[in-house]
Parts: C-alpha cells; sequence; structure tokens
C-alpha cells in the first residue's frame, strides 16, 4: 500500500494547526485510493506531542535528535531526505508556512520530486496524476494543474484551506526511527525566536477595526483613515504592504504574518484580500469591504461590498459620524 | 561582498481586472503595465545598501525576453553594477526548476558572497526558485528574510515566522537569501535614472551558450503536464451596496451603525 508522509510541524511545545489541516486532506485522499496516513513527528524532547497526532493518522513516525530541537533547514533536510528515501511515500506533504516554505524547493532539488507549492485543493486523477488547484496573481486568478505521471509527489498545502480536526477516527501507531548522522551540514544555525515587541494598539482585541491596504495611496491619507475610524469608535489596522511601506506599525496588520482577528465589525478599505490577509479576518462578524476591483477576492467573503475609490467613500462617511 | 540578484517581470495586477484567454492558459496582458517583481525590487535595494556599506559589486540577472531589460536597467538605475539577461528561448513553459537551472549556469562561474531572489513573485507565487538555487549551489540559505546583519564571514538574518513572529538565523557565506517585502525602503528611481543607466551595457546569454540539455528545461523539463486558468467562483459573495456616491455612503453608515460602531 502506498503512503501519503505528512510533516508534522510544530513550534514553543504546541502543534500547529497546519498539521491537522494536512492530515484532513491526507485521510481524505488515503480513504479515496487506498493509501496509508504516516505523520512525521522531527523534534527533541518534546515526543509526547507525538501522542496527540495518533487519531488523525495510521502511524506517527518520531525522529529525536539534539539538532531538531527548533526548525533548522540543515537538518530538516537530511532527515526527510533519508526518511524519503527509505520509505519512498506516493506523497510528501509539508505546510505552505514559513518552515515549509524553507524546505520544500531544496528537497524538491535535492531528491528530483515534482513539486506544487501553495495547493489550495488537489486530488489524485488517472494513472495517480495529482491535479492541484491554486491561487495566482494575489487570489485572482485560479489555476487548475494536472501534473506529468510520477511515483512520488511533494506538495505544500496553504494554510486555511482544510479544517483542523485532531480527531479523524484513526487510532496510529507511534513508531521511532533513528536520526541519521548529520554529515554535510551547511553550517546554518538557529539562534532564537523574537516575539513582537510592545505594541502601541492591540487590534486582536478592537471590537471595530478599519483596516486599510494599498488603495490608501500615500502616507498622507493615513489621517484620513485615522480620523473616519475615531468618528466610528473603530481601531485603524493594515494589510501587508502598508505596513511594508512603514505607514502604520508592523502590530497594525492583520493577516497570517501579522495577527489574526475576528471583530464585530471589519471595514476592509482598499483590501484586494489576498488569502494571507483573509485568513487574518475572515471569521469577523461583519465585513464591509471597500475596493475598486468588483472582482478582487475581499468581495467573496465580505458581507457588505462598495465597488469605489476608498478614498472617496471615506470622507463621506467620517461626515455623517463626525456630524452627530 | 559581490551579491548576485535575481529579478522578474511581471505584471502589475493590483488594480487591475484579469481575464484569461480563451485556451485558458494565460492571462490576457495586454492592456497591463509590467514591473520589477515587489519581493525582486526590495532585494535589489538591500543589495545596493551592503554594497554602498561594504564595497563590492551588484550583479541583477533574468530570465526573460527583450522587454524584460526593463527590470534590469531600473536595477541599474538604483544602483547595481552588472545585468545579465537569459534570453527565455527555449525556457517557454519551464517551471521553477528549469528556470532555476538556466540561472545556475548563468552564474556558477561568478565570484559571489551572497545571492538574493524574492520570496516569491506576484504572479504565480511559486516560492521556489531561490531555494533550489541553493541546493544547485550547495550553498546555505535562509528563506523569507526580513533583516540582515553582516559579521565578518557570516551572517545573522531575521526570517518572517507566522504571527508576528521571527527567527534569529545564522549562515556562513557564501548564502542564498530569499527575501521578504518589508526589509527595506526600495529607493525610487527616475526616469532620468534610468535612462542614464542605459549606458551599462547588458550582458546577453541563452540557451545555446549555457550548455543545458533540452529535456530539462522547458516544457520537457517540466513537471507539470497542463495548466488551466479561470477567474474564481463568485462564491456566496458580498452585497453590493449601489447608487450615488451619497446614497452608498448613507446605506453603509447605516449598517456601521447597526453593528454597533458608534462612540
Amino acid at each position: 500500500m502506498g503512503e501519503i508522509l505528512v510533516l508534522v510541524e510544530q513550534r514553543g511545545g504546541e502543534l500547529r494547526d497546519i498539521t491537522f489541516e494536512m492530515l484532513t486532506l491526507a485521510n481524505r485522499l488515503g480513504r479515496e485510493h487506498g493509501l496509508a496516513v504516516t505523520a512525521l513527528f522531527l523534534g527533541h524532547g518534546a515526543s509526547d506531542l507525538a501522542y496527540k497526532l495518533t487519531s488523525a493518522c495510521d502511524i506517527v513516525l518520531v525522529m529525536e535528535d539534539p539538532e531538531l530541537a527548533n526548525y533548522n533547514a540543515d537538518p530538516y533536510l537530511i532527515a526527510l531526505d533519508e526518511v524519503i528515501k527509505d520509505r519512498m511515500p506516493f506523497l510528501t506533504m509539508v505546510g505552505h508556512t514559513s518552515m515549509g516554505m524553507d524546505i520544500v524547493p531544496a528537497l524538491a532539488a535535492r531528491l528530483s520530486l515534482p513539486l506544487v507549492t501553495d495547493c489550495a485543493e488537489m486530488s489524485i486523477a488517472d494513472e495517480g496524476r495529482l491535479e492541484v488547484l491554486r491561487q495566482i496573481y494575489g487570489g485572482k486568478i485560479n489555476a487548475k494543474l494536472t501534473m506529468k505521471p510520477s511515483d512520488r509527489y511533494l506538495i505544500s498545502l496553504r494554510m486555511g484551506s482544510f479544517d483542523a480536526e485532531a480527531e479523524q477516527g484513526k487510532s496510529g501507531s507511534v513508531e521511532t526511527v533513528p536520526a541519521p548522522s548529520w554529515t554535510n551540514l551547511r553550517g546554518r544555525k538557529f539562534l532564537t525566536y523574537l516575539e513582537a515587541g510592545l505594541e502601541d494598539v492591540d487590534i486582536g482585541s478592537a471590537d471595530i477595526l478599519v483596516s486599510i491596504g494599498r488603495g490608501v495611496g500615500k502616507p498622507e491619507n493615513i489621517p484620513l483613515a485615522q480620523e473616519f475610524a475615531d468618528s466610528i469608535g473603530a481601531t485603524l489596522a493594515c494589510s501587508r504592504p502598508v505596513a511594508d511601506e512603514q505607514w502604520l506599525p508592523k502590530s497594525r496588520q492583520v493577516g497570517t504574518s501579522g495577527k489574526t482577528v475576528r471583530p464585530r465589525l471589519y471595514i476592509a478599505l482598499g483590501i484586494s484580500g489576498a488569502y494571507q490577509h483573509q485568513v487574518g479576518m475572515k471569521n469577523s462578524d461583519t465585513i464591509i469591504a471597500v475596493n475598486t476591483d468588483p472582482k478582487a477576492p475581499i468581495f467573496n467573503i465580505a458581507h457588505y461590498g462598495i465597488v469605489a475609490d476608498m478614498l472617496e467613500v471615506m470622507p463621506q462617511l467620517t461626515d455623517k459620524f463626525a456630524k452627530r | 561582498m559581490n551579491i548576485v540578484v535575481c529579478v522578474k517581470q511581471v505584471p502589475e495586477v493590483t488594480d487591475a481586472e484579469l481575464e484569461v484567454t480563451k485556451k485558458g492558459t494565460q492571462i490576457i496582458t495586454e492592456d497591463l503595465e509590467f514591473d520589477i517583481n515587489e519581493w525582486d525590487n526590495y532585494a535589489v535595494e538591500e543589495a545596493v545598501r551592503i554594497k554602498e556599506t561594504f564595497g563590492g559589486k551588484v550583479t541583477v540577472i533574468t530570465v526573460g525576453d527583450e522587454d524584460s531589460e526593463d527590470v534590469l536597467r531600473q536595477a541599474l538605475a538604483m544602483g547595481a553594477d552588472e545585468a545579465i539577461r537569459v534570453d527565455e528561448g527555449g525556457f517557454e513553459l519551464s517551471d521553477a526548476r528549469g528556470i532555476a537551472k538556466g540561472i545556475f549556469q548563468a552564474i556558477r562561474d561568478l565570484p559571489f558572497d551572497m545571492l538574493f531572489t524574492g520570496a516569491q513573485s506576484s504572479d504565480d507565487g511559486w516560492g521556489q526558485v531561490g531555494l533550489m538555487l541553493a541546493e544547485l549551489l550547495d550553498l546555505p540559505y535562509a528563506s523569507l528574510v526580513v533583516g540582515i546583519h553582516i559579521a565578518d564571514d557570516k551572517l545573522v538574518v531575521l526570517r518572517e515566522l507566522e504571527s508576528n513572529t521571527q527567527e534569529k538565523v545564522e549562515l556562513p557565506l557564501p548564502a542564498v537569501l530569499t527575501i521578504q517585502t518589508g526589509l527595506n525602503s526600495p529607493r525610487y528611481v527616475s526616469i532620468m535614472g534610468i535612462q542614464k543607466a542605459r549606458r551599462i551595457g547588458i550582458k546577453e546569454t541563452g540557451f545555446d551558450e549555457l550548455g543545458l540539455p533540452e529535456e530539462e528545461i522547458g516544457p520537457k523539463g517540466s513537471s507539470v503536464d497542463s495548466q488551466s486558468l479561470s477567474l474564481p467562483p463568485a462564491g456566496k459573495g458580498a452585497e453590493i451596496l449601489t447608487g450615488t456616491i451619497e446614497e452608498i455612503s448613507e446605506k453603509a453608515a447605516q449598517i456601521i451603525r447597526d453593528k454597533g460602531g458608534v462612540i
């Protein structure tokens, strides 16, 4: 029987959601095509975490070694190389996360594996070909890919594409595998994690967020947005481009690399809605989106949409509330 | 510090309504502007800043057609010293592996301390070329870099992780870094600056000179058999407010009031 190998992602003693999201997809494919689902746990002194995976896969494979204590591309690549060569899984699945993005291209090159990164959905078609759905051009276009036939594939799965269920009706066994000898390390060293420093405001605890994106145009328009936010008692947040430009501090950024928020009301102004942003705000109770592009992905998850320039709508709205 | 920076020309789609060709194999680009990939722009800026501090040379390279020389000129205007264009002939429909192999062949004999790519491109977003190059070069690497500190013969870099977290990583030189946006504030280049950069010659190379086996690049070398593009289904979608800007604003204001948005 063939195998799907899922690379477990954990940090600071916690399993990350993407692990269970991948297992949800892997178990579905496993059922459809008679494939065993194996979760590969790499770490050091944290193997109790591995037992939290047994309800969601057939085998938990545990490799422990001081080199694997914190994620580091050098030893991870060697470990994955060994395990894949040994087990020859049909499909190896890694999260399209800061960890997965740091591994899979190098792994694919090392093992000459066909690779699809940032998959949102996939299936196995005739002759064992993978069919994969990706979003490209910032989520404005769907691309359905049919891969060439192969005995082995490597994919990275987009965060938030599947449910993260710990209980998936499995009762997997835990097996240990020895760590390889660490020859050929290239000298990369993990030093430390840095959590975000003191924040001016906590956008995560705000009831109402006014969030601005690229559509704000220039830093001179930021005070207008602040004025609008003030007029309705909201906190000002932003999408990535605004933080990249340093028009607002990074602590105000909503999305995968910033904060995940769930306010009562989220007003997205000039934000197109790339998935990295959506993941951080799609569970808000009510979403109002203002964008010039009627096909902007943000309108797919918003409850109310306004197709217009945020710079025209915003002052109108401010007026209505400021006058009260 | 000699630095090689890989750049790509991409269509600017932020404010554009995209359409797909009849065959569904690509988007219609006729009305689109082309620009340097945003991530690559940060990479060029960082390389030029490092050169300005430590000395050395910045070489930019792209795989593309003649039009893509625009992004090389822009990088030269920002302060890069040399530019190489690998002609796209033979590389059409390559996957990231094919592109990485082309760049590898073109730069393998250049002396460099660091190689930068953008962490991904805004069009296909594979995010693969940089790390595939690192593997081909057998060099240490770090992806999603948002901070670089150079100390003697090693680097300390910050990688961007999820949830406002970063990771500090040490690498020996030479090394490959893929650059995340926000690392710096890329300088503005004027039309005049780009005109001036026209005096710098662009080195051209291509499939014939690079000595790559034909089956390793283009559609033959790609692991993708076919690709079909479409506009995403609308989903349940938003209720779009219509009317004059005044009417729309009034409707929106009412929703905001209903949801508790008042001081």
